[in-house]
């Protein structure tokens, strides 16, 4: 079958890739794109480590084909600002760092999304990112940590 | 691998009734797992439903809940109306993997993937939901506990769309899932269970504990009869001849049966009078 020429929002602005029906998203974002923040773990939906938002929800890369983006908005690890990292690095989070791309994509949804945690934990919120070091108390305590001063922007543009 | 992209639900009829291989795919959750990329290259037609945006909402009318073809576990996990009159569906879309998951997935694709195991299928069974299937020769609906005739085997014909998911609004003045696996999220289900209980009687589903997920007649019967067992060895006799667990990688036939046991009479035990 031949490529698909789709066009979607990408981090804020328009693109418009040629891809083969059976493309990843993670792939075309990572090959196509040179978007290598978002890594692939196992490639099957259950560690979190491509997570990416879809019109505003995290969700795995790997089980998406692009060209169901098409015409939808997409953020990856790069559209945030670096300091939604520093949590981590306060409270010891980062340890290998294979599932921190996908981790702090997660967190900082929920750290736009307080109210969330009316009906949730973080904890739960959070059971879709595995982290090979089981380093779970220090991404929560961070979670906390960044709920607790909520108010810093994302980069701007 | 081909792909096509219908932009109207007749299109999309119009395309699976063309070919009898070709599969529907909305979230993706379930397919791309043996995606070419991953799994091997294969030549089957995949009829792409993401465009079809009068699939997705889920409405609310006088007597019923209709979930959409696209409606999603998210979809349903943030209506704080399904909180309050379907809390199963709830609990049970928030033990679908996680976040990345409950986002894409959707009820009906949980409906024909039609795994032993499926999260979202034995609460809809146990509130008596109709599955809605539309081809070009019409609409069929077909009650959710007669949809499965076998492992991975169901009413649904190859021209067949699931459209919609009819839930019956009701009062229900018992209801409970529980779901043990191996982790609480991200894990698939050794034993599930659902059980309601509303005007209509007692709906009592199991899930992993046969080749389909299935109600259990003869333990709504026991129920419905209000006789107490002394514990939960006193149920096996019953739930035998509901369930025909097997043992496989997740766990053991004999695991599953008295998990199953012990659940279902700790989950019941307000009712038996048995204390908590």
């Amino acid at each position: 079958m031949p490529a698909i020429s789709i066009t979607f929002t990408l981090n804020g602005s328009p693109v418009t890739v040629e891809v083969d029906p059976a493309a990843r998203l993670l792939d075309t974002l990572r090959y196509q794109l040179a978007l290598t923040g978002t890594k692939e773990g196992c490639g099957e939906g259950e560690c979190g480590a491509c997570t990416v938002y879809l019109d505003g929800l995290p969700v795995n890369s790997c089980l998406i084909p692009t060209y169901q983006v098409r015409a939808h908005r997409v953020e990856t690890v790069e559209s945030l600002d670096p300091s939604a990292l520093e949590p981590f690095e306060r409270c010891g989070a980062t340890q290998c760092g294979a599932c921190t791309p996908g981790v702090v994509m997660t967190a900082w949804w929920i750290h736009e999304h307080p109210e969330l945690l009316g009906t949730h934990t973080i904890r739960e919120l959070m059971a879709g990112n595995l982290c090979r070091c089981t380093g779970y108390d220090g991404i929560i305590d961070s979670v906390e940590e960044a709920m607790g001063e909520r108010g810093r922007g994302k980069r701007e543009g | 691998m081909n792909i096509l992209l219908p932009a109207s639900v007749p299109e999309a009829l119009d395309q699976l009734a063309n070919d009898a291989t070709a599969l529907p795919m909305a979230g993706g959750t379930d397919l791309l797992v043996h995606w070419p990329v991953r799994g091997e290259a294969h030549e089957r037609t995949y009829v792409d439903l993401s465009r079809l945006d009068s699939l997705k909402p889920l409405r609310w009318t006088a007597d019923e809940l209709m979930l959409g073809g696209l409606t999603t576990y998210w979809d349903v996990i943030r209506d704080a109306r399904a909180s309050e009159e379907f809390p199963l569906l709830v609990d049970a879309a928030r033990q679908v993997g996680a976040i990345q998951i409950q986002a894409r997935g959707t009820w009906a694709g949980n409906i024909v993937n039609a795994s032993p195991a499926a999260d979202g299928v034995p609460v809809l069974m146990a509130y008596d939901a109709v599955v809605v299937l539309e081809s070009r020769r019409g609409r069929e609906e077909v009650p959710l506990d007669r949809f499965y005739s076998g492992y991975k085997q169901m009413k649904r014909r190859p021209d067949q769309l699931v459209v919609g998911i009819r839930i019956p609004r009701r009062r229900y003045t018992y209801q409970v899932f529980e779901k043990v696996g191996a982790r609480r999220a991200q894990a698939i289900a050794k034993v599930g269970l659902a059980v309601t209980r509303s005007g209509a009687g007692w709906r009592v589903v199991a899930a992993s504990v046969a080749p389909t997920i299935r109600r259990c007649p003869a333990v709504e019967r026991l129920l419905e009869t209000g006789a107490a067992p002394e514990g939960p060895d006193d149920l096996l006799p019953t739930l035998a001849q509901d369930v025909a667990p097997i043992d496989d990688i997740r766990s053991s036939a004999h695991y599953r049966t008295r998990v199953m046991a012990r659940v279902l009479y700790h989950d019941l035990s307000d009712f038996w009078g048995k204390g908590a």
